[in-house]
């Protein structure tokens, strides 16, 4: 067993909130370490105050005693690394778009409201939209609308350290 | 971490309790707004702030629980008043929309500086959560002078309003920056710079900010910073707020859903 296999397993592990999209391409799988027959897998949390945290933790930890001959397993939370938007992967913002939502802009240096102003519409692909808010059902989404498809949308706020 | 002493571990855990109990405290402010707010997308931000505020007191808790204090659940839900650091400014009931939003900017804004500090400590386990907390809280800080900017341009009404309230919240504010008895302890060892040159920071910030949103602080003759919070003297608003978010939990505290 490999650390890349152990990643492409959980690739089936998805966001309890976004199930469209996995724990990989979320980019929050931050290290993976085979030793032996054991495990041990860091996850890297978007926003400190996520409340699927905890979730995901015992999703990734689950699904991999699964696997057969898997010994012992630890998932960890750390705030060691930091994760920003722009590691969710290409696979992932195809996710996100799957699920109508629109995937954060990638490579932001500062954060304004300028940035999140210019977000495409996920529906009709149109830049002609409105900002209706920073803050939407869950820390991740803001809220948008869109005057060309005439739909309200939510998008996918990007984070910048 | 074993480039604590005994007199850094003490000061490091004053540093944590105020940070988290402040956090705490206005998290569960702020989700008073929660149904409350004067349109759909404010009691949204009201709301997903005090998620933010709250979880991120949980990690604080943390690494005061590392330091050998209880576990997070335990501090934060089985202490009284007098033993809570939190400052007077973030205990204080919702009130009207205009004194929660200049609260929210006053607060918010110390504290995104506070992590900015944090994020160079030599107390890598803070270090790491504070690098973390600075690039979340730059959606409170926009939204607390997107709001404030709005506010305070708009109107006779909204500007008083707003006026108002600052006048109200500004020497609470000041009490926000109540030196600790480890200040010293704290920049010796490089954990924190300390809560005067917060409050410095703090100043070149909103004033020109508040100058934007034309409202005015109020004279320097008249600032008497409201202290007596980081040692446990607290307005008649803490008890009863932790009563209200401890009722669960006094009544089953292995309550889980």
């Amino acid at each position: 067993m490999t650390a890349n296999e152990i990643r492409e397993i959980l690739k089936e592990v998805k966001d309890p909130e976004i199930p469209t999209i996995s724990v990989v391409d979320l980019g929050i799988v931050t290290d993976i370490k085979v030793d032996g027959n054991d495990v041990f897998v860091e996850l890297t949390p978007t926003f400190a105050g996520c409340p699927a945290l905890k979730i995901m933790e015992t999703m990734v930890s689950d699904r991999i005693k699964q696997v057969d001959g898997v010994g012992e397993v630890e998932v960890k939370t750390s705030f060691e690394k930091q994760w920003s938007t722009d590691l969710i992967t290409e696979e992932g913002h195809k996710a996100l778009l799957q699920h109508g939502l629109a995937p954060p802009k990638r490579n932001c240096t500062a954060l304004n409201m300028e940035v999140l102003e210019d977000t495409k519409c996920p529906y009709c692909g149109s830049e002609d939209t409105t900002l209706n808010s920073p803050f939407g059902p869950t820390l991740c989404r803001s809220l948008h609308y869109c005057n060309s498809c005439k739909q309200a949308f939510e998008g996918f706020k990007p984070v910048v350290n | 971490m074993d480039f604590f002493n005994e007199a850094h571990v003490d000061a490091a855990k004053e540093l944590l309790y105020k940070m988290a109990d402040d956090q705490l405290i206005i998290g569960h402010r702020n989700s008073e707004w929660t149904g409350f707010g004067p349109l759909l997308e404010e009691d949204i931000a009201f709301s997903s702030m005090a998620q933010d505020k709250i979880g991120q007191s949980e990690h604080l808790y943390g690494l005061l629980h590392e330091l050998g204090e209880s576990d997070p659940d335990t501090v934060a839900f089985t202490r009284n008043a007098p033993q809570f650091h939190c400052c007077h400014l973030v205990e204080l009931p919702i009130g009207e929309y205009d004194f929660s939003l200049i609260r929210h900017f006053l607060f918010d804004m110390a504290e995104a500086i506070r992590f900015e500090m944090l994020a160079n400590s030599t107390y890598e386990g803070l270090a790491q959560i504070a690098r973390k907390y600075k690039g979340e809280i730059k959606y409170h800080t926009m939204h607390a002078n997107t709001w404030v900017k709005q506010l305070g341009t708009g109107n006779e009404e909204s500007n008083a309003r707003m006026q108002n309230s600052l006048n109200e919240s500004w020497n609470l504010a000041l009490g926000i920056f109540e030196p600790g008895p480890h200040e010293a302890t704290l920049k010796e060892a490089g954990i924190f710079e300390g809560e005067a040159v917060l409050k410095e920071k703090w100043l070149e910030l909103v004033t020109p900010l508040l100058e934007k949103a034309k409202l005015q602080i109020p004279d320097e003759s008249t600032w008497v910073p409201v202290y007596g919070g980081r040692t446990g003297t607290h307005t008649e608003h803490l008890q009863p707020l932790l009563d209200e978010m401890t009722e669960v939990y006094s009544i089953d505290p292995t309550a889980d859903w």
